[in-house]
């Protein structure tokens, strides 16, 4: 049913080959042939001039020449590259249309704890952010509740569950890949300044202040998993003793369920990872400004780092200029598990140029594709779906024409959940509805 | 703060005691040279003498005594040009007024800010610091260059033509965001803000009027006392004049004719339209006014007068023959001007050559500055930036950037400065916790001051 749909996008696109998409008729198969296929499993080279086939939403045959099934529409992709999908690992898609207009967006709820709610409930499918992102090849994404941007003074405390989805289809549940994929806890900041949103104005106190605050907020968050885990134990609840809050933390605290922290200093990462040892709970470290001044740590409890935009500017004044551009490549040296995210909606489009400005100062090529496609469905625990093309997997996948990390590079053609989408989206509309505007006699 | 303002010192220090004094000749050869506008050459040679390009060509005279820079591999282009930046300066957002005319932020330049250097770290060499958009009618601009380790004085580009900040839109009606307690100013909307800049002018007009009486009353000889100056007023008779160019922060299609109708009535252009984001879809009514366009690469959606920019604007534009710049609007963006202009390339299909003039010779022209930046031909300053790669290539890193062919950014000497740093900051925290041990208070009296010491900042 959707499938029929669907199809009927990829009509629309314009095929390098010659060969077109059945028009109208359920579509089931297609057939990539001629292209360079990065299937980035690890050590596999490139497949140079290979076919890569897809049925029913999964890659079912990768080799050097496949014959076209009846019925497969061909894509010739002569000269052109195959990737998987990219998967922006945190975003806020979906959440948020216009940012100054509060009414488009849902990204942060009132309250410090909220871990029963989930994004995938607000993530509006009709968004113009999501055609966006997918024309630059970006597949699927984590879209994550919270106050992101806030480097230091957004506040603290769970924001809710972050979901996983495709950047298509006609709801969110056609969308969905998984819908409870982590909490996102945004850690608290000992700061001895903040800013009163009320009174806009900056507000200091002492540094004794501040640490009793966060220390405070720290033990709240203790006390917090403990009550999740008391509940837990108890299996079942009666009608009047239900609490979907603690319930909702019970796969964290069984360590089903990773905590995606937000923390930038490195004083703050420290504290969330000796909370996490503690509490014996997975983390997944988001943003992770100065994660470069705590690697060791980082690697000795095999904390993996989701890294904010990479183009940002240095946190402190006497810090390297390029710090932000090396982190990637010095957290991937030292062997922390690095993935890239954008942290917002309407830029998730940029995803690969946030990896591939790394790679000018340190990070592996390789390192940095595999860090917005295999590596994020590692560790959002996807791996045998996503992040690589292989036989089996779902078809997720990316036809460009060199490299994608490259800024003028073009994607060509996108597969989502097995079926190829329109590049369509309201930039190119709107480029292609005033480039057609009469031009006067000059 | 001690330690940071010793180790700013001693960077200072270090870049003071830049070896390339700019007496010397300098000669950049072996690498490919992005002339911009006068093409490549590969491999190209750049002879550099008193601050000037004295030659280019597939090779160059190389004096006896010159440093010679060998560029191997390397691609060297024009220092990059930010045509709206508001780095080097603290509190530029004068809007308590409509008008805010009789300020500029060539009072408030601080050659101290560290953004100076990170953006010639990223090839950046000149930018026009312009006031905020809180004002239909902002402050005066001014145009530095990014000659990190000179004094405010030093950083101002002499001779450039002076400009002024204007804006429409969200941020002059004041739409967002105004602080508890602020009252509202008029303008609240668009038909305001025109009429804001319609009443300044009609007010200018009339103080031009005043001068030209007064004269005409000297030269007959009559005895007259001088009109009062009005500092708000002068600076809107200089653009009335042509002596003062008009850098117009703007976003909707609607806003941007209404200016561009204003200016027409009372005889003058707009230099830059800045930000312009439907500016493709007025292309024609700019190009046909003879206004530059300065825009961002590909921000959208934060807000609703950003909801229809498209990444196709910068190329859409020059398409209808209108001269583009890409600007960054911040600290951030400028560190990877390279990377925006190669946006053009993706989206709108722009030449690589027309992808790099946006961020070289176009913002050069538009701020009035052509003849002297914005691109490698003999006689113009030696504003360069040598990258390891081509530089639309995302992985490109810049590896040195010369302004008035001094040597002011070197990675290499980066990376050097950055151990000695480190040294010293080990050090210093070693006396800290040597004299906290002593149980004396923490770092005060714990060992002579080293180094020059350096003004207070702010």
């Amino acid at each position: 049913m959707t499938r029929v749909a669907r199809s009927a996008f990829g009509i629309a696109l314009a095929l390098s080959g010659g060969s077109a998409f059945a028009g109208g008729q359920e579509q089931e198969s297609w057939l990539i042939t001629n292209a360079r296929i990065h299937t980035l499993v690890e050590g596999a080279a490139p497949i140079e001039s290979g076919s890569l086939l897809i049925r029913d939403g999964r890659i079912v045959e990768i080799g050097a020449d496949i014959a076209a099934p009846a019925g497969a529409a061909v894509i010739d992709a002569a000269g052109m590259d195959v990737y998987p999908g990219m998967m922006d690992s945190v975003s806020q898609l979906g959440l948020t249309e216009i940012g100054a207009i509060s009414a488009t967006v849902d990204t942060v709820e009132l309250g410090e704890m909220n871990p029963h709610l989930r994004a995938a409930t607000a993530i509006h499918p009709a968004s113009e952010h999501l055609p966006v992102a997918r024309a630059n090849g970006i597949t699927h994404a984590v879209v994550a509740p919270g106050r992101l941007g806030g480097f230091g003074g957004g506040g603290s405390g769970i924001s809710g569950q972050a979901s996983i989805v495709h950047l298509d289809g006609w709801t969110v549940e056609e969308m969905d890949i998984e819908a409870s994929a982590g909490m996102v806890l945004t850690w608290p900041t000992l700061s001895t300044r903040s800013f009163n949103p009320a009174t806009f104005q900056a507000e200091r106190r002492s540094f004794r202040e501040a640490r009793e605050e966060y220390d405070r907020q720290v033990a709240e968050l203790g006390e917090v998993l403990d009550a999740a885990r008391r509940y837990a134990s108890v299996g079942e609840v009666g009608a009047r003793e239900r609490d979907i809050r603690l319930a909702a933390l019970g796969p964290v605290v069984a360590g089903e369920m990773p905590l995606l922290i937000l923390a930038q200093g490195a004083r703050e990462i420290r504290g969330a990872v000796e909370f996490t040892a503690e509490q014996g709970v997975r983390m997944i470290l988001l943003g992770g400004s100065e994660a470069w001044k705590v690697k060791e740590l980082l690697v000795e409890h095999g904390i993996p780092v989701i890294l904010g935009p990479t183009q940002r500017l240095p946190g402190e004044e006497d810090e390297a200029y390029d710090q932000p551009f090396a982190t990637p490549g010095e957290l991937h040296d030292a062997g922390v598990t690095v993935a890239f995210a954008t942290f917002g909606s309407s830029n998730s489009r940029l995803l690969p140029y946030e990896a591939g400005h790394a790679v000018g100062y340190g990070l592996p090529q390789e390192a940095a594709i595999r860090a917005i496609t295999a590596v994020p469905a590692q560790l959002f625990g996807l791996a045998e779906d996503f992040g690589t093309l292989e036989e089996g997997k779902v078809a997720n996948l990316i036809v460009v024409n060199g490299d994608p990390l490259e800024i003028r590079t073009q994607v060509e053609h996108v597969f989502v959940n097995g079926v190829p989408v329109s590049l369509d989206n309201r930039h190119q509309r709107l480029y292609e509805k005033y480039r057609s505007r009469p031009q006067p006699e000059r | 703060m001690n330690t940071t303002r010793n180790v700013r010192a001693l960077l200072l220090a270090a870049l003071l005691a830049a070896p390339l004094a700019a007496a010397q000749d300098t000669v950049i050869r072996g690498g490919t040279v992005l002339t911009v506008t006068e093409g490549t050459l590969a491999p190209g040679a750049i002879l550099i003498r008193d601050g000037k390009i004295a030659e280019v060509g597939a090779s160059v005279t190389v004096p006896d005594d010159a440093e010679v820079i060998d560029a191997a591999g390397m691609f060297v282009m024009p220092g990059i040009i930010d045509a709206h930046s508001h780095i080097a300066a603290e509190s530029i957002n004068e809007g308590t007024v409509a008008v805010s005319s009789m300020t500029g932020t060539a009072d408030v330049v601080d050659p101290y800010d560290i953004n100076i250097y990170r953006e010639l770290a990223g090839g950046v060499t000149t930018s026009n610091i312009l006031h905020g958009s809180a004002n239909p009618i902002g402050g005066l601009n001014v145009i530095i260059k990014h000659r990190w380790g000179a004094d405010a004085a030093g950083l101002v580009l002499e001779g450039a033509p002076p400009g002024i900040k204007f804006a429409l839109g969200e941020n002059p009606k004041r739409s967002r965001g105004m602080p508890p307690g602020v009252e509202r100013r008029y303008p609240a909307t668009r038909m305001g803000v025109q009429d804001v800049i319609r009443q300044a002018f009609i007010e200018a007009e009339a103080y031009r009027q005043e001068f030209a009486d007064y004269e005409a009353a000297q030269a007959r000889g009559e005895r007259v006392l001088p009109p009062r100056r009005d500092m708000k007023l002068e600076p809107l008779v200089e653009i009335l004049e042509g002596k003062r160019l008009v850098h117009a922060h703007c976003y909707r299609q609607d806003e941007i004719l209404q200016l561009l109708r204003v200016a027409e009535e009372f005889g003058f252009r707009i230099a830059t339209l800045q930000h312009v984001l439907e500016g493709y879809k007025v292309a024609n009514e700019i190009a046909a006014h003879g206004a530059g366009a300065s825009t961002f690469s590909d921000w959208w959606a934060y807000k609703v007068e950003a909801y229809d920019a498209i990444p196709h604007n910068a190329a859409l534009m020059t398409e209808r023959g209108i001269l583009v710049s890409i600007n960054s609007d911040s600290a951030e963006e400028a560190r990877h001007l390279n990377q925006e202009a190669a946006k053009t390339v993706k989206w709108g299909g722009m030449t690589e050559g027309q992808a790099l003039r946006m961020i070289t010779i176009n913002p050069a022209i538009q701020l009035g500055i052509g003849d002297r930046i914005g691109s490698i031909e003999v006689g113009k300053d030696a504003d360069l930036a040598i990258f390891d790669r081509h530089p639309l290539s995302t992985y490109a890193v810049n590896q040195m950037t010369f302004v008035d062919g001094e040597m002011l950014f070197s990675r290499e000497r980066d990376q050097a400065m950055r151990e000695a740093m480190a040294a010293e900051r080990a050090e210093l925290e070693e006396r800290l916790s040597e004299s906290d041990a002593a149980g004396r208070g923490p770092g005060r009296r714990g060992g002579p001051r080293r180094g020059p010491r350096e003004g207070a900042r702010r």
